[in-house]
């Protein structure tokens, strides 16, 4: 691919409300219900019936508008957006078109390096509005014998359509920007997120030109709804638009599809044949007024953002961004660092030892710090080996066994005991990951309980240390030799030996020191 | 008994002089016997209907009238347009003509709980599109005082109904005159209230905006009971007012000495027949007589208010109706191809051909490319409408003109010119517009010996002071108690 092109990304992402009812009429939201249950006389469009504005929705954007420091339009008006489609029992949607209920607002990104050697980047996305309308049902073309069934049951659940500025340059940067999004509306409290049953899904706009011309044409890729397909469509899009373009041939105004079989985009109806929606304003609402003293209602229940904790983070805990980030992908995750942090805390004296660096996958995160490192000193050490043991080992714990941090069979307070332990050395980082697996199981109440009944405090009398450093280098003495030759590599093969006969038990630190000592002597 | 006022009808039912069941056949009797001729009715159902009327007459037994007020008992006829649970809603069109309603509007719920009886379901324009009830998928309804005029529409057949004294009241809607257009050219009494004050709820919508719901009945005084049940807040219509309850009735005996009609002058410049002119001078003569007086005002924009109307209500109208696509309920073509296919063929067979045509200018209207000088400029008018009329009223409480510019025409006469029967609505549509309330009642004879009917728009929530005005008149006047020769 040339890398003269710029890329151009926009996206617009629904976030579904989370709401009791709907947004024009009191059926339930919830999912997974039979067909047609959850759809009332409202939802059938059944003549005669008329839209009632739910305030939970408007709520939902106040948040949300806040949140992303926006402006909370005063008035703004609901309007028709007029097509014929089974699914869409009016023949009209109720959106927001002229007047959207939020204007403005940013969203600050971290993207992740591209490739090894990479550096993680800030990057601030500009929104341009956010405004309220109805879902559509769906249409089951399946088990019907060739016919469609239509389900009302989503048809008038609350979305807030989120419509970034042209601010994205790359894939990485539209999945950056969906996932801080996702973490958001979570976070807030208005959509619950779930991408796999559509409460959270995104289109994107995407087009390419060469630096410094006007924008190209867009196509817009509709209805993604996990970040690996956003990524996947964006970068074949991109692909494909280049090649048309360095092919001779011409981008044409288009939605497109992207098919999770193929990787691939293909044309679902181009600009001529775009419908004319018709919008007017809605005459069975009346304008959406929303008082000052409502926002500042709002405000004051909301929680500590994400944005502003991942500073806290920084400052209070000497934290580097990338961590902070991390740390508050989710309400639950910050919560349980903190809570863990705080457990830690409560124990005194702890030695400013620095840590070994293998926990978790902390080595590969740390190549990604982009602010100044842990100022040192015993509550940032505490906190980056919080960090390393959530983002590391319990996260991919998780992950593996498919749960949510709330699920986690390690509550904070246990990973707080392991921690310490650690930290004192009264085990190795590496027992840490067994002893990390014990509590996961269930097999002790704490980290020492576990340590203490299956007799893995770590050695550190260096008498009895020294004299299994001895009976290793006497069994050994080609690797002694190898060493003083000049080979390193040697070197790790008896620290290895000297740990294995210690069934893992001494200080990898002192072995290490003492070995060096004895050899080098 | 069939000539009796509402009032009358409550004394004879609390005095037991008379039962809901015998009131209620009595009206039946007529219906079942004059249906045929005028085809005021879609529906009628006289199991259902009496079934009603021995509920009622339970509830008169125990006293009932003094939690229901004093309607209880007295049937009622509906225009086919509120959905009335277990009863076909049509709408007058083909597309509804097996839509049973699951539900009942609010202004049916309103009346069921003053304890009135459901009639029948009255004849309409399909979707309320019409000024003479000429588009109804059920055949034209016919006035009874000329049998081959029209009624007036779209609420014709309600008005047809209460004229040939097949019933005693009836509820309509009016959006550009529907209540009292059919009023007029029938010799009855129709409000159309405040927007906002009825709730649509129930009410099929025709163009949302200007859509309200209201009284015919054959006195003021008729019309101020009835508005009383129908009138008062739903949270179910948005645009439904929260206001303290009122009783409509209250003014109706003030004497109007020093009250002020404005009188416009572009209403009364042209346009109007000879015979409703000289009615309605004569109407305005006898109001000086009883102590009003007549003051010029003007209402410049008055002359935009038609095709202002004929902009807003077809733009309304062709996303309204955009959900009778024939995938839910109502009619589906009987044999299609694709999607698009069916769509096409059960809309073009399910509407009549006016419909089709408000349709048609409707979406033209909002299309891209036309909204700003169609549908933005009459939303600009309506504004400047609305103030014109603001203006006026800080020179006169009460604006009168004809209802209509003529009496009823004949069966057919403007079927083939749309622009000829949209000029029928020019004295009406500006209420609707605006938002206001009018009232039309009756004001004499004209050519062929057919009724005029007077109109008075009043200011916002007004509804008292018109129907003060039009009861002291129906005081002075017996115009409202004359009825067709028998038929």
């Amino acid at each position: 691919m040339s890398n003269s092109w710029e890329i151009v990304i926009g996206l617009e992402t629904h976030a579904q409300l989370r709401t009791n009812s709907k947004i024009f009429s009191g059926a339930s939201i919830a999912f997974g219900a039979s067909p047609n249950v959850q759809a009332c006389a409202v939802d059938l469009a059944l003549p005669g019936v008329l839209p009632v504005l739910n305030k939970a929705a408007v709520e939902c954007a106040i948040r949300f508008g806040l949140a992303v420091g926006a402006e909370i339009a005063p008035r703004s008006v609901f309007a028709r957006k007029n097509y014929f489609y089974p699914d869409l029992p009016k023949g009209y949607q109720i959106s927001q078109f002229e007047l959207p209920v939020v204007k403005g607002g940013t969203l600050t990104i971290l993207v992740a390096p591209s490739k090894p050697g990479a550096q993680a980047y800030e990057k601030t996305v500009h929104l341009t509005r956010a405004h309220l309308e109805e879902d559509a049902g769906k249409s089951l073309h399946e088990d019907f014998h060739g016919k469609t069934g239509i389900d009302l049951n989503r048809a008038g659940t609350p979305l807030l359509e989120i419509v970034t500025e042209p601010d994205m340059c790359s894939a990485a940067e539209a999945v950056a920007y969906a996932k801080a999004l996702h973490a958001l509306v979570r976070w807030v409290g208005i959509c619950d997120g779930n991408m796999q049953e559509g409460s959270f899904r995104c289109d994107a706009n995407v087009s390419v030109r060469r630096p410094g011309e006007p924008l190209g044409t867009r196509r817009e890729i509709k209805n993604l709804n996990s970040f690996r397909f956003l990524q996947q469509a964006i970068e074949y899009e991109v692909k494909w638009q280049i090649e048309t373009l360095e092919d001779g041939g011409r981008i044409h105004q288009a939605t497109v599809l992207f098919d999770p079989a193929t990787g691939q985009t293909r044309s679902m109806r181009s600009k001529e044949d775009a419908q004319d929606y018709r919008y007017f304003p809605d005459p069975d609402l009346l304008p959406l007024e929303i008082a000052p003293t409502w926002i500042a209602s709002v405000k004051a229940a909301m929680p500590e953002l994400p944005a502003e904790m991942r500073t806290r983070f920084e400052r209070e805990y000497g934290l580097s961004a990338y961590d902070a980030v991390a740390l508050t992908a989710s309400r639950e995750i910050a919560q349980y660092f903190e809570d863990c942090l705080t457990a830690a805390g409560k124990e005194k004296d702890l030695p400013p030892t620095p840590l070994p660096g293998e926990g978790g996958d902390g080595s590969s995160l740390r190549s990604m710090v982009i602010t100044a490192p842990p100022r040192g000193g015993p509550s940032a050490t505490l906190a980056k080996t919080c960090a390393n043991w959530i983002m590391g080992d319990l996260a991919a714990r998780l992950n593996k066994d498919s749960k949510e941090i709330g699920e986690a069979p390690v509550s904070p307070v246990q990973l707080a005991s392991l921690v310490l332990r650690i930290a004192d050395n009264t085990i190795s980082n590496k027992l840490g990951k067994d002893v990390f697996d014990a509590l996961w199981n269930g097999e002790g109440a704490s980290a020492d309980a576990i340590i203490e009944a299956k007799g893995l405090k770590q050695i550190t009398d260096s008498g009895a240390i020294e004299k299994l450093i001895d009976e290793v280098l006497a069994a050994n003495p080609k690797s002694v030799e190898e060493f003083r030759a000049g080979k390193e590599k040697a070197f790790n093969a008896l620290v290895g030996q000297a740990m294995k006969a210690t069934k893992g038990k001494a200080n990898p630190q002192q072995v290490n020191e003492l070995l060096r000592k004895k050899l080098g002597g | 008994m069939i000539n009796a006022s509402l009032k009358e009808l409550s004394g004879a039912l609390v005095s037991k002089a008379i039962s809901s069941v015998e009131l209620t056949t009595l009206f039946l009797d007529r219906c079942e016997k004059l249906n045929p001729l005028l085809n005021a009715f879609i529906t009628l159902d006289r199991a259902a209907t009496l079934a009603e009327a021995r509920a009622a007459d339970a509830r008169l037994a125990t006293g009932g009238v003094n939690d229901c007020g004093p309607l209880l008992g007295i049937p009622l006829a509906y225009k086919d347009i509120f959905c009335m649970q277990g009863w076909l809603t049509t709408c007058g069109s083909k597309m509804l003509a097996n839509f049973v309603s699951p539900y009942d509007a609010h202004v049916v719920e309103q009346f069921k709980k003053a304890g009135m009886v459901t009639l029948g379901r009255c004849n309409m324009d399909e979707f309320a599109m019409g000024s003479s009830t000429e588009n109804s998928f059920f055949g034209p309804s016919r006035n009874p005082w000329n049998t081959r005029c029209v009624p007036g529409g779209s609420s014709g057949g309600s008005a047809v109904a209460i004229a040939a004294r097949m019933a005693p009241a009836a509820v309509g809607t009016d959006t550009g005159g529907s209540i009292r257009q059919p009023a007029a050219l029938c010799g009855l009494t129709g409000i159309k209230p405040t927007y906002g004050v009825v709730s649509r709820y129930g009410m099929i919508a025709y163009a949302s905006s200007l859509d309200q719901g209201g009284p015919l009945a054959k006195s003021a005084q008729d019309c101020a009971l009835l508005l009383n049940a129908m009138a008062g807040y739903d949270a179910r219509d948005s645009t439904s007012l929260q206001r303290p309850a009122e009783d409509y009735s209250r003014n109706l005996e003030q004497p109007l000495t020093g009250i002020r009609i404005g009188l416009p002058k572009e209403f009364f410049a042209q346009g109007m027949s000879d015979d409703v002119r000289a009615a309605v001078d004569a109407a305005l003569a006898e109001y000086r007589k009883l102590g009003a007086q007549t003051v010029e005002i003007s209402l410049p924009n008055s002359g935009l208010s038609v095709p202002a109307y004929y902009v807003i209500a077809p733009a309304e109208a062709s996303s309204n109706l955009s959900r009778f696509d024939g995938v839910r309920y109502g009619y589906r073509a009987p044999d299609y191809g694709d999607l698009s296919d069916m769509y096409c063929k059960t809309r073009a067979q399910g509407f009549g051909a006016e419909v089709k045509r408000r349709i048609l200018i409707g979406t033209y209207v909002l299309s891209h490319g036309y909204y700003d000088a169609y549908y933005l400029q009459a939303q600009k008018i309506r504004r400047l409408i609305a103030d014109d009329f603001r203006a006026a009223f800080q020179q006169c409480d009460v604006i009168a003109s004809p209802t209509t510019p003529s009496v009823a025409f004949e069966i057919g006469a403007k079927s083939d010119d749309p622009v000829q029967m949209y000029l029928s609505d020019i004295y009406t549509t500006s209420a609707n517009l605006a938002g206001l309330p009018g009232i039309s009642l009756p004001c004499g004879f004209g050519a062929g010996n057919m009724p005029v009917g007077l109109q008075l728009l009043g200011n916002y929530f007004d509804e008292a002071r018109m129907l003060n005005l039009a009861h002291q008149y129906q005081q002075a006047t017996d115009w409202h108690l004359r009825m067709p020769e028998e038929l």
